[in-house]
């Protein structure tokens, strides 16, 4: 691959407009239709069942609509002999119960008797508390990134990668807001996960910023910048790639329960791929980052002495 | 000589390559579906048991695979789960009460490498089937039941002293005395300092009152006492249950996570962890008429009971003997063939069986089983916990003469349910009521779905990124795939070691190590390309672009650790699994894909003079 001379950042206000609408649109959508809470944090059961043959689900949904499950939603879940029955916490039934129950109605009607592949029932206070601990983490692990960057770099670089990070799980939360995907603890950690990537991305151009404010010292900030994402550019593609080439081998192979995972690192990957090209370096120019801020002069002889 | 390793170096990276080699290689061998037999008595099998209990297996007509016996115990190994079940159900109704039959998955890692210390990853219930359930201990009651135990003592303490009191009971969270006159007041105060310290003491305005209180202390003990006992009564019940490999752990203040592989009867295991079913005895009272105290003149001794079939029957108020002094039971027959449990009891609980039953030959005794229940019902979106103590006579009998230490108690209703009681005395009570406040079950063709879509992707990922990094990057490629396939190694190799569970999420997360690792890779060739453009020779180029990106690696690299850390501290269960491979495979990646390659590069370009061209 040639190095390339693209001028990212001389016309990063077009990636900024595009980015502002997409926050825009993904914000609104966290607004008003919000995200489709799992059970791991609203609490109430869940009930995979299969089938030797597709199963009839107009026939589970009226047995369990007259054995007083009518909040029942009934779907097929990956294949057709699948069955995913979920329940909200129910009024008057003992939690233990309900799985037991809700297995004994359905197996009254069908001939063949349903096989459990997975039961899952969280109480309203378990989700509560995982809903608490997913909060947390994602915030202890923001601040402990903004932390790490500021001493690494320097603040403004470090309040750039957290915008761009921001901006890739926003964008990503607004996308499975869209789509209507279930958001539970797998999903959790593939955000987390994804946090974690984007700014691996983001630092490898920052660390190439730095590097060339101390060897490129005619150049303008926007120049060493320009350079920097552009020699950078072939690995942060290559890298994106071969996460790329795992996580599409993991949607289409792993499963149905791993699915939400793989999705939420695509869309991440992606957009994370994109604001370490697009966002992150405009960021941490517009906050007014300078060479003056990253000198370290004892330490710039020996790096200029290594050119020939 | 800069593309040069030291001896010392060499050698390093490889012993880390064999031992990790070595230490992933059980994972290889997978498991038996197998049925492990055990004695719940004291005495172990013996050999001829042994012998005998393969003599049956092989009469079933299920083919075995091998038989084990070993310190007490049988493992017999099947093909496949189907004739694992079917054993064991078939041993469960031969061998009674005093054997465990225990559903487990043997490994079948060879004995040398399991005399290296080599094991297996745990697999994860997501993996292998089987239970997860989240107990929550109920606190309130726990503090109630102390409050009550309390009570007693100090109306016995003041008893003993002769000091006179009006009553003593529990008010707004107080235990409040109430004195018959204030001229005892000091002399009760001296008494309840001395011998209550765990009590806070408060005088109030009422004069004839002494208000008595747990010290903050005392609480978070009765808290932290409930919560263990249980467990190990929990511990106890699960073992019962033959579970191989359960894990029973508290989790954070008042939670107990029991996990159960390879259950499936999870309506069984529900009501063995969850219930308090204990058995009382106690003399019938014969003298006075049953429909009178039906119409509510119940006579001051006696208490008024039901039976199984809702017919009313008095008995005395004092109870011979509970629950708690009863050392063994096990389920079996008497001799009409009726379903019945045999009861051992502990020294106190014989002499007085023994003092009853010499002044009561000929008289009717009941036995009444005991069982709280809890439920947890959602009314109103509020959460209602509501406990129900079920008592009922399921036996009237006469003494036919005097006994003590042990006997039988029949009228129960099936086998199945003499079986459950015999395990929960033998188990022993739960100190407070537990509450399932989370479930997860997963069956065992899903756990077998999950491993091999899980294997899958990872073949499918893995051959996609060495096709990828061989086309674009040639030789140096072809280097950093052979850091990809040591780094999986050492991953494996670590997750065994540690013996950590392997969970879905896990397997995603070494999928994505594989995706992510090459990225040091990545890093390096692209600087050293960088540099062959800037002219400088290829030698140096290699030397520069290791040196040059190390510092990018470290920094990228970090901050990756970093969330997966945060990820592994605030993750529960599955999650954990995928922080533990996320933060094992950035560690070691960093190893191979830099002194690993490196190794490799050094041997191919590092001894010759004049290198023109770099395969990259």
């Amino acid at each position: 691959m040639k190095t390339t001379n693209i001028n990212f950042i001389g016309n990063r206000n077009i990636a900024l407009i595009f980015s502002g609408i997409l926050m825009v649109i993904s914000i609104g959508s966290l607004a008003v239709r919000g995200l489709q809470m799992g059970i791991d944090f609203t609490g109430g059961t869940l009930i995979e069942v299969g089938y030797q043959k597709a199963a009839d689900l107009n026939v589970l949904r009226n047995t369990l609509d007259t054995q007083g499950f009518d909040d029942a939603t009934v779907q097929n879940f990956g294949t057709t002999k699948d069955v995913l029955i979920r329940l909200k916490p129910h009024e008057g039934v003992s939690s233990a119960d309900l799985s037991t129950k809700v297995l004994e109605a359905i197996n009254k009607t069908t001939a063949e008797p349903a096989s459990i592949r997975r039961v899952e029932y969280v109480g309203p206070q378990v989700g509560d508390d995982l809903a608490e601990d997913g909060f947390l983490a994602l915030l202890y692990s923001t601040i402990a990134i903004l932390v790490y960057i500021a001493w690494r770099f320097e603040w403004k670089f470090s309040t750039g990668a957290i915008l761009a990070t921001v901006h890739d799980v926003v964008v990503t939360l607004g996308l499975f807001s869209i789509l209507g995907l279930e958001f539970d603890l797998t999903v959790l950690a593939a955000v987390l996960a994804l946090i974690g990537y984007s700014l691996n991305d983001t630092i490898v151009v920052y660390d190439r910023i730095r590097e060339n404010f101390r060897l490129l010292r005619n150049k303008t900030t926007e120049e060493v910048m320009n350079i920097s994402v552009n020699v950078t550019l072939s690995r942060t593609i290559m890298t994106s790639l071969t996460v790329i080439l795992v996580l599409v081998s993991l949607f289409f192979l792993g499963g149905e329960i791993i699915h939400n995972f793989s999705i939420v690192l695509l869309f991440g990957v992606f957009f994370g791929t994109y604001s370490s090209i697009f966002i992150a370096s405009p960021m941490a120019l517009m906050l007014g980052i300078s060479a003056e801020d990253l000198m370290i002069p004892v330490k710039e002889g020996s790096v200029v002495d290594d050119r020939p | 000589m800069q593309n040069h390793f030291p001896v010392w170096k060499n050698i390093l990276v490889l012993l880390v390559f064999g031992i990790g080699i070595i230490y992933s290689l059980p994972n290889l061998f997978g498991d038996d579906p197998s049925v492990q037999l055990s004695s719940t008595i004291a005495t172990a099998i013996s050999q001829e048991q042994a012998n005998q209990v393969e003599a049956d297996i092989k009469a079933m007509a299920v083919p075995a695979k091998a038989f084990e016996y070993k310190e007490g115990k049988i493992l017999a190994r099947f093909n496949n789960t189907d004739d694992q079940l079917k054993v064991a159900d078939l041993l469960r109704e031969k061998m009674g009460s005093n054997y465990t039959v225990a559903l487990n998955l043997a490994p079948t890692t060879p004995s040398w490498l399991r005399a290296l210390g080599a094991q297996a990853m745990y697999l994860g219930l997501d993996l292998r089937g089987g239970v997860h359930f989240l107990l929550e201990v109920d606190m309130d009651a726990a503090v109630k039941q102390a409050e009550d135990r309390y009570i007693d003592d100090v109306r016995l303490a003041l008893r003993n002293s002769k000091l006179h009191y009006q009553t003593v009971a529990k008010d707004s969270g107080f235990i409040k005395v109430t004195l018959k006159s204030t001229e005892d007041k000091s002399a009760v105060l001296t008494l309840l300092d001395k011998e209550f310290h765990s009590l806070e003491i408060t005088e109030p305005d009422a004069q004839e009152q002494i208000w008595l209180k747990f010290s903050e202390k005392e609480a978070r003990e009765i808290k932290k006492f409930a919560v263990a006992q249980n467990m190990t009564t929990l511990r106890n019940r699960v073992n019962e249950l033959g579970v191989a490999e359960p894990v029973i752990q508290q989790q954070g203040e008042n939670r107990i996570m029991v996990q159960l592989p390879g259950v499936q009867d999870t309506t069984r295991a529900k009501e063995i962890l969850g219930t308090t079913a204990t058995l009382e005895y106690r003399l019938v009272d014969v003298e006075h008429d049953v429909q009178q105290a039906v119409s509510g003149h119940v006579p001051v001794g006696s208490r008024l009971y039901y039976d199984r079939t809702g017919a009313p029957i008095l008995l005395d108020r004092r109870v011979i003997v509970t629950g708690d002094q009863i050392v063994d039971a096990a389920s079996g027959q008497d001799q009409d063939g009726r379903p019945s449990v045999n009861i051992s009891l502990n020294g106190v609980g014989a002499s007085k069986m023994a003092k009853t039953t010499q002044v009561s030959v000929g008289k009717p005794m009941a036995v009444v089983f005991i069982e709280y229940k809890v439920e947890t019902k959602t009314v109103n979106g509020e959460k209602v916990r509501h406990k129900e103590k079920v008592e009922k006579v399921i036996n009237v009998a006469t003494i036919q003469g005097v006994f003590s230490k042990r006997f039988q108690t029949t009228g129960l209703d099936s086998p199945q349910e003499a079986r459950n009681l015999s395990l929960l005395l033998r188990a022993g009570a739960l100190a407070a009521p537990v509450d399932i406040v989370e479930e997860r079950t997963v069956g065992p063709s899903l756990g077998q779905d999950n491993i091999n879509q899980g294997m899958l992707s990872f073949v499918v990922g893995f051959a996609l990124v060495v096709l990828f990094m061989a086309v674009y990057y040639k030789l140096f490629g072809m280097i950093a795939n052979f850091a990809l396939a040591f780094n999986v190694v050492i991953v494996v190799a670590i997750l065994s070691m540690l013996q950590a569970t392997l969970t879905l999420p896990g397997i995603a997360g070494i999928i994505l190590t594989v995706g992510m690792s090459v990225d040091a890779n990545v890093l390096i060739f692209e600087r050293v390309k960088e540099e062959i453009k800037n002219g400088i020779s290829p030698q140096a180029a290699i030397f520069l672009g290791y040196d040059k990106a190390f510092a990018t690696i470290l920094d990228s690299h970090f901050t990756n650790l970093v969330v997966a850390v945060v990820l592994f501290a605030f993750g529960t269960g599955s999650v954990k699994g995928f922080a533990v491979t996320l933060i094992i495979g950035i560690l070691s990646s960093m190893f191979t894909a830099i002194t690993g390659t490196r190794m490799v590069i050094n041997w191919i370009y590092g001894s010759r003079a004049r290198v023109d061209k770099l395969s990259i």
